[in-house]
């Protein structure tokens, strides 16, 4: 360096400039980490991130429409939807040949299934109408319009042609609609009527529930978890596995458990009557209600809480609560002063844990829910499995996890994700 | 070196044994989707284990999937690996699977057993073949069960009475869906039994059907399962509740509970076969095997034994004997007997399958008011 005359970089034993050099064992370095680290990115990337957007994806797709009625969707483009009169002829001419090739390869009544989702009895439209076309020449047994109409009054139905005109874009915002009690129209997106508005009713309700779920977990749960910190190990011990008990546990078995517990005929009301405390004629209602969920998927989740919880109450000094007392601090100031600041990065980190679980719960409540205790998922279950509505449910689940990345977010900001520790 | 050629050469047979071991299992297995249960206990011990028998190198492994069947074949043929062979599912979700190409088309004709007196399938069936796809195996019914004890002297005769709070009171249990309550509220709300769709099918007849449910809706336990019902009754949660004839026989006749069936106004419906689309030609043709053999006229009969849910062939019904282990005549707890079937109602397939999801998200509105 003190050789004014070597200008030139630095060099490594071997001739290359040492930066180069240095790079190089840096990169070899990355790589072998990305290579170390590879097996688990490549398995979450496949198993988790693709369903994920595969999910988000199949909530706007609707390639359904346009792929199998092409010529129509084609001809429908001349046509003014708000005209109040019926397609002309070319667009009956249309629809006639395209599904001739629907029905030869059985897509057509998987076009009804889809668009009936939008406007009820477009279902046995396209099967009773296939049935018919299926012996019609496109090319001699014109004109059509008549004929389809006469076939069915589907086709004279001015509601119909809307409704496929309306669905035939590729990309649709119409699930996503669906999803928050809307629908679209001619006239642009509107409110589903009254009669039918469920979803956004049961979104309110889920994260109400989960936030009273949580809560419940922490007032239960934080005792529980001090205990478990502060006794001495053999006692501790002992608690540790009554708590994690439940958890080898069947879901299913727990939550039939609460059935018998709860029900009308059930053990608590038994014991309440033969108490003398409740009247036999008028034994509480306990299951099949809000009660009943909170109930079960509080004792269901409480070990997610109070696990986090302990082995953050684990590292807190007890030299810190003796030194508050010895400088004059009352127990309940000890405690609320000294320990259990300490404490809440537990209490948020099981708060997280607990209510994100308890946001996409299904089958509790569906099995102790009645009416009143079911959750947005149980929706989203109906429509995959049921009424086959994937691309409402795919809707359902993307709102449901933004809410969840908002909460996350907000909690983010309110509390910091810095003060959150599972130990 | 020596060691590592000989670790080789062992790896290399086990591989090729296993490989070949799987692959003679897999030539000769059918995966058949059922109800699990007393159901598809009554499937294996009629159909499989005889099927078996008769042919001893096939091996027919069982999967509960039933209830999730259309959704979990979509998930299949879009996934392109169909690892089911042949599935029970009801008829409404056999003409959806059939609609979305997702089961294979049958020629009763050809692809199913003709009767012992030569009568072919298709007449045999009859109006059962509701779908292409569809091979019907049984009529069962989603009917009402009453607790004999908690009725007093005169029980329930009418399927109206599960509407009348003050002649009955207590909880009663329905499903958790529109299908069938819905039907039952207007017939009891005074509409002609005819005209319950074409009323149901307007605006006014939807919210006419709520109202009437409206009257008894603190009174409901709803259910989603076929166990609950029959639990509920044993357990004295409810006075009388809905669910399928065959669990209600169970109930009453093999745990023996206070309990006594209201045929009035019992819904039939169809349970039976579907053969996937998408099959390898070995594999299709193996199940096409079976299934002939398994809707046969002496096989249909034969489930009857086990279990009280119809045949579905005419040619059956007089063959239906005793229960296997209780040793009672059947035919009595059939719901086609004419002395339950006085006064019935077929489920409008083709009427759901338009109006499900419009009436669904009512119901289910309604049920959160």
């Amino acid at each position: 360096m003190s050789d004014a005359t070597q200008n030139g970089p630095v060099l490594a034993a071997d001739g290359t400039p040492l930066k180069r050099s240095l790079n190089r064992a840096l990169r070899m370095q990355k790589l072998r980490a990305l290579a170390l680290i590879a097996p688990l990115l490549i398995f979450v990337l496949i198993t988790f991130i693709s369903p994920i957007i595969q999910m988000l994806w199949r909530s706007v797709e609707n390639e359904i429409v346009a792929e199998t009625l092409p010529l129509t969707v084609e001809a429908l483009k001349d046509w003014d939807e708000k005209s109040g009169q019926l397609p002309p002829e070319p667009v009956y001419a249309a629809f006639v040949r395209d599904m001739k090739v629907a029905v030869a390869n059985k897509l057509h009544t998987r076009l009804g299934t889809r668009l009936n989702y939008e406007q009820t009895g477009i279902s046995s439209l396209f099967r009773k109408t296939g049935r018919k076309i299926k012996k019609w020449d496109p090319d001699t047994d014109g004109p059509f319009k008549e004929k389809l109409i006469k076939v069915n009054k589907g086709w004279g139905d001015l509601s119909t042609w809307q409704t496929i005109k309306l669905h035939s874009r590729p990309i649709t915002p119409g699930y996503f609609l669906n999803a928050v009690d809307m629908r679209l129209t001619p006239d642009g997106p509107a409110m589903q009527p009254e009669d039918k508005r469920i979803l956004l009713k049961l979104f309110g309700r889920t994260i109400v529930m989960s936030l009273v779920i949580t809560f419940a977990c922490i007032a239960l749960g934080y005792p529980v978890a001090w205990l478990l910190a502060n006794l001495p190990k053999r006692s501790s011990n002992m608690l540790m596995i009554l708590v994690l008990l439940p958890f080898w546990t069947s879901l299913l078995v727990r939550t039939s458990a609460w059935k018998v517990m709860l029900q009308q005929q059930g053990v608590i009301n038994d014991v309440l009557v033969w108490l003398g405390l409740v009247d036999d004629a008028n034994r509480l209602v306990m299951i099949n209600n809000q009660f009943g969920t909170i109930v079960a998927m509080t004792h269901i989740l409480l070990p997610f809480m109070i696990l986090p919880m302990y082995s953050v109450m684990q590292t807190i000094p007890p030299s810190y609560l003796r030194a508050a007392k010895s400088l004059g601090a009352t127990n309940w100031t000890a405690f609320w002063r000294v320990y259990f600041p300490q404490s809440v990065p537990g209490i948020g980190a099981g708060s997280i844990l607990v209510f994100i679980l308890a946001i996409g719960y299904y089958i509790t409540p569906e099995i102790v829910g009645g009416t009143k205790g079911v959750f947005i998922s149980n929706r989203i279950a109906y429509h995959i499995s049921s009424s086959l509505n994937w691309g409402l449910a795919a809707a359902l689940g993307t709102i449901l996890l933004v809410i969840v990345l908002l909460l996350y977010w907000a909690y983010d900001k309110i509390v910091g994700i810095d003060n959150v520790k599972l130990g | 070196m020596k060691l590592k050629a000989i670790t080789a050469l062992v790896a290399t047979t086990a591989l090729g044994v296993s490989m070949a071991l799987a692959d003679s299992n897999m030539a000769n297995k059918i995966t058949a989707v059922s109800w699990g249960g007393a159901y598809q206990k009554s499937q294996i011990r009629a159909y499989a284990e005889p099927y078996m028998k008769l042919n001893p190198g096939v091996e027919i492994v069982w999967d509960e999937s039933s209830a999730e069947a259309v959704a979990k074949l979509r998930a299949m043929n879009e996934a392109g690996n169909i690892t089911w062979d042949i599935v029970d599912v009801v008829a409404a979700d056999a003409i959806r699977l059939c609609d979305e190409g997702l089961a294979e088309e049958i020629d009763p004709d050809k692809d199913l057993a003709a009767a012992p007196d030569g009568t072919p399938a298709s007449k045999d069936f009859g109006d059962l073949l509701v779908s292409e796809c569809f091979i019907p195996q049984i009529v069962y019914s989603t009917t009402f069960g009453y607790r004999t004890d908690m009725v007093g002297d005169n029980p329930p005769t009418s399927v109206c009475d599960v509407f009348d709070l003050e002649k009955y009171p207590g909880k009663r249990s329905l499903e958790k869906r529109p299908i069938n309550n819905m039907e039952w509220a207007l017939y009891c709300d005074g509409v002609a039994k005819d005209d319950i769709y074409d009323v149901l099918a307007t605006p006014e007849g939807q919210d006419r059907a709520l109202k009437k449910l409206d009257t008894i809706k603190d009174q409901v336990i709803w259910w989603s399962a076929g166990a609950d019902t029959p639990q509920l009754l044993a357990d004295g949660e409810v006075v009388m509740g809905s669910t399928y004839n065959g669990r209600l026989f169970s109930v009453i006749e093999e745990q023996k509970q206070p309990v006594a069936m209201l045929w009035d106004m019992q819904v039939f419906d169809l349970d039976g076969w579907i053969i996937p689309k998408g099959l390898s030609e070995d594999r299709k043709a193996r199940v096409m095997d079976f299934v002939k053999f398994a809707t046969d006229t002496q096989r249909l009969a034969d489930q009857a034994k086990y279990i009280s849910y119809g045949p579905a062939r005419k040619s059956s019904a007089p063959l239906v004997g005793k229960h296997a282990d209780l040793g009672i005549d059947m035919a009595p707890h059939m719901p086609t007997d004419p002395n339950n079937a006085k006064n019935t109602l077929l489920y409008n397939y083709e009427f759901w399958a338009d109006y499900r999801d419009d009436i669904d998200a009512k119901f289910q509105a309604w049920l959160a008011k």
